[in-house]
């Protein structure tokens, strides 16, 4: 592959995007977490929730500064990198993505505000309302992020009129088909990623003699949610495959690495796709599941890469591994999940050193899956940016030269290396310590600066430090 | 073409937040500048807290800025962010490292050096580049289908370099006047030490660009609509007046007078902007009119941003509210 300014852009789009991702994924699913916790406080005045929730709540404010910081590089991207993208279709994704911003500053504006300092201003029924006002509000924001990129996987609700794209209908815009299954596939997967890391953190407490009372909690509600939800996320992630089946075929194609039309068709579990030679090495599959799995019984013909122009195909190997990785993480959270409530049941999920440790690992399992479902889904539209309307390699800023987006992209390489190294060690730090003392809000502290949460009074902003 | 009502609602919005974010990240960029100057940890800490509770929300507005432009005018979203791809990139360079340098530097002893070198040079990278593009937006961007149709280092010339000077000296003299009106005893004097010089230097800087737009650099304000409209000659006399007044409010030692006299500066060079600039919304080859999204975009967005934008303007002025005056809790 060679450094023209078209793959260095989509080189540095999935680098910033994927650490932008993990941050609202995990706020999306704590949001939601926070909110839960709160509420069994309310109902059973457990001063262990207590606990629990002011904890999570500093992690909380600390992965929303990230992703407000890292989201403002993206605000730009489109605009820097993809400026015929952001030309032609801005009359659609300008809107939905501007949505996306409102409610985020709404959110900070308002409830956030609440969540973070008004714990003793106001009443604990406002204050649990607050909480849920903030899950939803990361959920919205996702609402908005998902519609964007659903047009772009399947546009709908447009027409085009001298080359101009024009919305038409913004309702099929934004309650798409497609956008009503990806988005609680989305939603669904930011829970279960939330779910794995309480889950784990409870179980790195146990394994470690602290923080007992807090660690059951969070080590049973995870376990016992990831348990319940995953079959549901399952479901969706069926529900997904089948538009894309449908809509995108070329994508679903890649995906399985099926290179040739099969009737029936079998499946290749797992191979190295070789793009030159147009097949599988290594590969283990099984004949007639593939027309199985695609089509609902044993016999269907399935198309192949093969019955689409070599212009229009996607590449494989990403979809490919992504997808088998993707599928991998959710068994593994099944096993890990359905097992850890069978050793519940039995009265001996903390004394299960070796279950406890396998738990504690697993937690970057729903991170690994999120991105490698969105390298699937991203990957495998290609070479479209827009499916069907505008190709990638069209869509890339015309005055652009290779050098200038080396020059980006190593910037950003060398910026993210030393912030989120930073950002990710004091969550690690805050993580290790535990749910130790209450969380205090600093002096100077407005929902403006989430981050200046994660810490205690003293030295947030420096107030204390004489 | 005529601009629609839709369209003339979210320039005159854009343009209204592009100016709420100079003047609020103004200050507090200002004050990263200043930073760099400060003489030891006691000092830095007391500037830091002028601005703790409210440089995290002033950024706000550049986000909304970016976000109404590629909503609203993709072209224009476009056309800027691809003229300015290397002086975009460092903004965001500075603006991260300006923030998180105010997060991280209290949680570490013996990198805390690194932090304030980032929260300074990041203020500074952050106001310079802004001021480029200034430069660069007087002098005329080439667009072709859409596209900005120049080099990437066009922003690289003496008058670009000239006003991007210029901003990192007017938000470093809004910086002062802020610290002057947010703070008491040594470093109020600290700062107020620093208003005559910072003045003189923008007087000095501003008035060469101006003189050189006008004589040497035909390309900026020639093509501008300044000679046409005499009448916006008012804004740049406001403007030294206001500088005047700076000045007459530092040696009176009144608080709140330079900070607020700077910002009259600052209203009346961008008004002095719009003046050369309109109906051009990218000088001088896109208009509002032929820049806008269709009215059914517009009108879609228009729904979020007449619920969204007074509430974020309520909760900003809340925010100043609330940390009023000069002791606001936390400080001292």
């Amino acid at each position: 592959m060679e450094l023209d300014p078209v793959f260095l852009s989509r080189l540095q789009f999935a680098f910033v995007i994927s650490f932008h991702i993990i941050f609202p994924a995990f706020t999306i699913g704590l949001g939601a977490w926070l909110a839960t916790i709160e509420g069994a406080r309310l109902v059973t005045g457990n001063p262990v929730y207590r606990r629990v929730f002011d904890f999570w709540l500093r992690i909380f404010a600390l992965s929303f500064g990230m992703g407000v910081v890292t989201g403002v590089v993206m605000a730009f991207q489109f605009g820097t990198n993809w400026g015929v993208l952001a030309e032609k279709t801005g009359s659609i994704q300008g809107p939905l993505l501007g949505y996306e911003s409102f409610t985020a500053f709404m959110l900070e504006a308002s409830f956030f505000g609440v969540m973070l300092l008004g714990r003793n201003r106001v009443s604990p029924g406002f204050y649990f309302f607050a909480c849920c006002m903030v899950s939803l509000g990361t959920m919205f924001s996702s609402f908005w992020i998902l519609a964007n990129n659903s047009w772009m996987q399947v546009p709908v609700g447009h027409t085009i009129v001298d080359g101009k794209i024009i919305p038409s209908d913004w309702w099929a815009i934004v309650t798409g088909p497609v956008m009503m299954v990806r988005w609680p596939h989305m939603l669904l997967a930011a829970f279960l990623t939330t779910g794995m890391c309480v889950a784990s953190t409870g179980a790195w407490y146990v394994l470690r003699n602290v923080h007992r009372a807090e660690a059951s909690v969070m080590l049973h509600w995870g376990l016992a949610f990831v348990a319940v939800v995953i079959p549901v996320q399952l479901f969706f992630g069926h529900l997904t495959g089948l538009y894309v089946l449908k809509q995108q075929p070329a994508k679903f194609a890649a995906i399985e690495a099926r290179w040739k039309n099969e009737q029936p068709a079998s499946e290749t579990l797992i191979g190295i796709p070789d793009s030159k030679a147009e097949k599988n090495l290594y590969a283990i599959s099984i004949p007639k599941l593939g027309s199985m799995i695609a089509s609902g019984n044993w016999t269907a013909p399935e198309v192949g890469l093969e019955s689409f122009p070599r212009e229009d195909r996607p590449p494989v190997v990403i979809p490919f591994f992504g997808f088998r990785v993707m599928v991998g993480m959710g068994l593994l959270m099944l096993g890990i999940s359905w097992l850890g409530n069978l050793l519940r049941f039995r009265g001996r999920l903390e004394t299960t050193r070796w279950f406890l440790w396998g738990t504690f690992l697993a937690f970057p399992s729903g991170f690994i899956a999120i991105l490698s479902g969105w390298y699937t889904a991203e990957v495998g539209r290609q070479p479209w940016v827009v499916y069907g309307i505008l190709r990638t390699k069209d869509a890339v800023t015309p005055s652009l030269v290779a050098g200038d987006v080396l020059f980006s992209l190593t910037g950003y390489v060398l910026v993210y290396a030393v912030f989120v190294a930073f950002g990710t060690y004091y969550i690690y730090k805050l993580l290790r310590e535990g749910p130790t003392g209450a969380a205090t809000a600093i002096p100077n502290a407005t929902p403006n600066r989430p981050m200046a949460f994660a810490d205690d009074a003293a030295s947030a902003t420096g107030s204390g430090r004489r | 073409m005529e601009a629609t009502n839709l369209a003339v609602f979210w320039a005159s919005v854009i343009a209204a937040s592009i100016l709420i974010y100079v003047i609020l990240d103004g200050f507090d960029l200002g004050v990263g500048i200043l930073f760099g100057f400060a003489r030891d940890e006691t000092n830095r800490l007391q500037i830091l807290n002028t601005i703790a509770p409210f440089w995290d929300g002033n950024e706000t507005w550049l986000v909304i800025v970016g976000a109404s432009l590629f909503a609203a005018f993709p072209v224009v979203y476009t056309v800027f962010l691809g003229a300015f791809y290397i002086p975009v990139l460092l903004m965001l360079f500075g603006l991260i490292f300006r923030g998180i340098a105010f997060e991280f530097r209290q949680r570490t002893e013996h990198m805390r050096w690194l932090w304030n070198w980032g929260f300074f040079i990041g203020s500074t990278v952050a106001a310079f580049v802004q001021g480029a593009a200034i430069g660069a937006m007087m002098r005329g961007i080439p667009v072709t289908n859409g596209h900005f149709a120049g080099h990437t280092f066009d922003w690289v010339r003496p008058f670009p370099i000239l006003t991007g000077v210029g901003l990192v000296l007017g938000y470093a003299l809004l910086g002062a006047g802020w610290i002057v009106y947010k703070s008491e005893g040594a470093l109020r004097d600290w700062a107020y030490a620093r208003i005559p010089w910072l003045v003189a230097g923008v007087f000095v800087v501003v008035g060469l660009a101006f003189t050189a737009a006008v004589t040497l650099d035909a390309g900026a304000v020639a093509q501008s609509n300044l000679q046409a409209r005499g009448w916006g000659l008012a804004f740049p006399t406001m403007g030294v007046v206001a500088l005047i007044g700076v000045i007459v409010g530092t040696r009176a030692r009144r608080d709140a007078v330079p900070f607020y006299l700077t910002t009259v500066f600052f209203v009346a060079s961008y008004l002095t902007l719009g003046v050369m600039f309109w109906p051009y919304i990218v000088p001088y080859s896109v208009t509002v009119a032929n820049a806008a999204s269709p009215d059914a975009s517009l009108g879609f967005f228009f729904v979020g941003g007449i619920i969204v934008l007074p509430m974020i303007l309520i909760y900003t002025m809340g925010v100043y509210r609330v940390f009023r005056g000069k002791r606001h809790r936390g400080y001292s």
